[in-house]
């Protein structure tokens, strides 16, 4: 009678960790996001999806503030994290990056070894107390990025040598390392094949069980394969939010609706 | 009257060219379409054998007819003074064209006014030649071009073919002139080491410099050719060199490519370039009359003796007139680092200075140290700067502050100083010889470290 995944559910809603309010993203003259309000619940994965070109990217790189290295961009509103606003003037980007990690769409490992590659984290905030504390954390980030097995052999071999697919998990283990609580993923499948796709989907729900994260994709199948919760997104403006069993199941905006069942996008 | 040929051939080949495009319109009476190549191409083709036939002619009937002309009258110059030597030979001929000419002559004699009346007599006719065979040869190659024209007749990639040509044409002159230039450097440096008896070693490891010093009957001393001052001197102004501008470079392309804003890079980014722009004859004068003296004085106020020529002086001006090189290649390689990498980094929460170190730079490393050793071979082979403020004394020491000479330096005194060029080109040609070797080592390792590194991230 008692329905786990309901009350898992449930929980995630009550208990939001990220709150945007208003926001507002210029790059230049071009306003690419519009008003947006969006709650994301913690231990949840949240999927943005939508159209290329909608926003979903840009709204991502606002929660942890990676659109401050780009010039022109100027965002407005409030995003809170667990209450605070990370765009409040004491918040050192920073540390607020350390917390909120982000995986990109191209596998992007640094030309170090992958040893390094997934120790440079936890180096620069001073996770890791001991050489042999360091040596767990790596492994501990590598089984859980799916590729300790792949790699155990050969830590000290550049990560750039990987394949495609394993240099993606590379990436999620070294972000895995930083011990964030909330962890971006823009397009993480979106250069691998379908071997590889599963193994990082698979990924996800593991980590669903420790941090929030929240996928941009392209592939609805995926959104509904990996996600509790769905955002559409359509030209800047975020359209639907709320289960992703409703939004695909039973979608109220036509707009959505249109681009659900493949007559858009 | 070779002036008046080429403008002809030039005009004829662009009459043939316009011909020849009117009649391929009209071999088609308008149709262009029905044409394989369109009509320009047609004109092209023309134009360009009308080219080569008149320019070929004038180069050919210029150049011949002087060689057999000049060897018919040496033969009888010679005839008529067997005693005098060859030099005095040439003398008259020159004399004799002189005087056909209606100019002045060292001396007018019989011989010289007969050699002359030979001269003019033999110059008109060839001249005659010449024109009829140029305007001839023009005119044929318009003909018989013209004449074939018809609406199949692949013009464009017969005129491509023609182009192909002069293009590797124009290659190889390139590489032939290296080519020589290496030759004879490699030519002059066995001579020269035939002269001091193949002794080598006492070349690349001697103490002491005085090349014309020992010179007796074509040999020269070989105790007295020892470059080793010079290598020294060379070496320890580029490093000075190398000491103030790869910092100063390094640094200010990592500010420009990554912490400056758009509005201060587009300020000092050109400026830098302007710095490459400044002629290095002026980098001479800014460090004998400016830098010197400033040294010297600053180093008199704190007890230090400093030579008002000094490797010090050379080594600072050089090392800035380099800064512009260093970081404008850095920039570059700094910026062709990916942007994924440094978002990579900032998504872990590193700081900008911790990416720049950390990420960027070891990702730019191999063109880093590429411009390094590009900025290297520019300071080994750089010259006016040294001449003016480095001193010419062949003094070995490790002083800083005490004048030394260079290779460059001593291949300029050689060259320029009052010793027959026989004596003088061995020792020259022999330390460009090493400085060419020099400078190949180093721009052929730094373009294999490029290379290595667009392998990297293509």
């Amino acid at each position: 009678m008692f329905d786990n995944e309901k009350a898992e559910r449930d929980a995630g809603v009550t208990e939001t960790k990220i709150s945007a309010k208003g926001v507002q993203v210029f790059y230049a003259d071009n306003h690419a996001i519009k008003d947006v309000d969006v709650d994301i619940g913690d231990k949840t994965v949240t999927a943005f999806i939508g159209p290329s070109g909608c926003g979903k990217s840009t709204f991502l790189r606002c929660l942890n503030r990676m659109n401050d290295t780009i010039d022109v961009a100027r965002i407005e509103g409030q995003i809170l994290l667990d209450g605070e606003d990370i765009y409040d003037r004491r918040v050192d980007p920073v540390q607020l990056r350390a917390k909120v990690g982000m995986v990109f769409q191209k596998p992007n490992p640094f030309p170090k070894s992958i040893y390094d590659n997934v120790a440079y984290g936890p180096r620069i905030h001073g996770l890791a107390k001991s050489k042999a504390d360091l040596d767990e954390i790596v492994e501990k980030s590598l089984r859980r990025g799916a590729i300790w097995d792949e790699v155990k052999d050969r830590l000290q071999s550049p990560g750039t040598g990987l394949s495609g697919g394993q240099q993606q998990r590379l990436c999620i283990a070294r972000a895995i390392a930083t011990q964030p609580e909330v962890l971006l993923m823009d397009e993480p499948c979106s250069a691998l094949d379908p071997i590889a796709t599963d193994q990082i989907e698979n990924l996800i729900h593991e980590l669903r069980q420790s941090y929030s994260v929240i996928i941009v994709t392209h592939s609805m199948q995926q959104a509904a394969r990996v996600s509790q919760k769905t955002a559409y997104f359509h030209l800047g403006n975020m359209v639907e939010f709320g289960d992703t069993s409703d939004i695909f199941t039973n979608p109220i905006d036509p707009r959505t609706e249109s681009y659900i069942s493949g007559r858009i996008g | 009257m070779t002036t008046v040929l080429f403008a002809f051939v030039l005009l004829a080949a662009v009459a043939s060219f316009v011909l020849a495009r009117q009649r391929a319109v009209s071999v088609v009476g308008g149709e262009v379409s029905a044409l394989h190549s369109r009509p320009s191409f047609h004109g092209l083709y023309s134009g360009l054998w009308v080219l080569m036939a008149g320019i070929g002619a004038v180069i050919l009937l210029t150049i011949v007819p002087n060689f057999f002309i000049d060897r018919a009258l040496m033969g009888q110059i010679a005839a008529a003074l067997p005693d005098d030597p060859r030099i005095a030979h040439q003398l008259v001929l020159s004399d004799a064209k002189a005087l056909a000419s209606g100019e002045i002559a060292s001396k007018t004699d019989d011989l010289r006014l007969e050699i002359a009346a030979k001269y003019s007599s033999s110059a008109g006719l060839w001249n005659w030649v010449r024109v009829i065979m140029v305007v001839g040869g023009a005119v044929l190659a318009a003909f018989m071009t013209l004449g074939a024209i018809s609406p199949d007749r692949r013009a464009r990639n017969r005129s491509e073919t023609i182009i192909r040509f002069i293009l590797a044409g124009m290659a190889t002159i390139a590489i032939l002139t290296t080519v020589g230039i290496v030759m004879s450097l490699i030519f002059e440096t066995l001579n020269f080491f035939n002269k001091i008896d193949w002794q080598l070693q006492k070349f690349l490891f001697g103490t002491t410099w005085s090349p014309l010093s020992g010179v007796h009957e074509g040999k020269l001393d070989a105790d007295k050719v020892g470059a080793i001052p010079l290598f020294a001197g060379t070496l320890m102004i580029t490093m000075i060199a190398m000491l103030v501008a790869v910092p100063v470079g390094l640094f200010a392309a990592i500010f420009l490519s990554d912490f400056a804003s758009r509005r201060v890079r587009s300020v000092v980014k050109p400026m830098l370039e302007i710095l490459a722009g400044i002629p290095t004859v002026v980098y001479g004068f800014f460090a004998a009359i400016t830098v010197a003296p400033f040294l010297r004085g600053s180093g008199e106020a704190i007890g230090l003796t400093v030579a008002s020529e000094s490797a010090l002086v050379a080594g600072i001006v050089m090392g800035i007139m380099i800064i512009p090189f260093i970081s404008s290649l850095s920039d570059d390689v700094i910026n062709s680092v990916p942007q994924s990498l440094r978002d990579g980094a900032y998504g872990l929460g590193a700081t900008k200075a911790e990416t720049m170190r950390q990420v960027v730079l070891p990702a730019a490393l191999p063109g880093i140290v590429s411009a390094a050793l590009l900025g290297f071979s520019r300071a080994v082979g750089e010259t006016m700067i040294v001449v003016m403020a480095a001193g010419q004394g062949a003094n070995l020491t490790a002083n800083p502050f005490e004048a030394v000479t260079t290779v460059t330096v001593q291949i300029v005194m050689l060259i320029t100083g009052d010793t027959e060029a026989e004596t003088a080109a061995g020792p020259a040609f022999t330390l460009g010889f090493t400085l060419f070797c020099v400078t190949l080592l180093m721009n052929f390792a730094a373009q294999r470290l490029v290379r290595r590194y667009r392998e990297l991230y293509d």
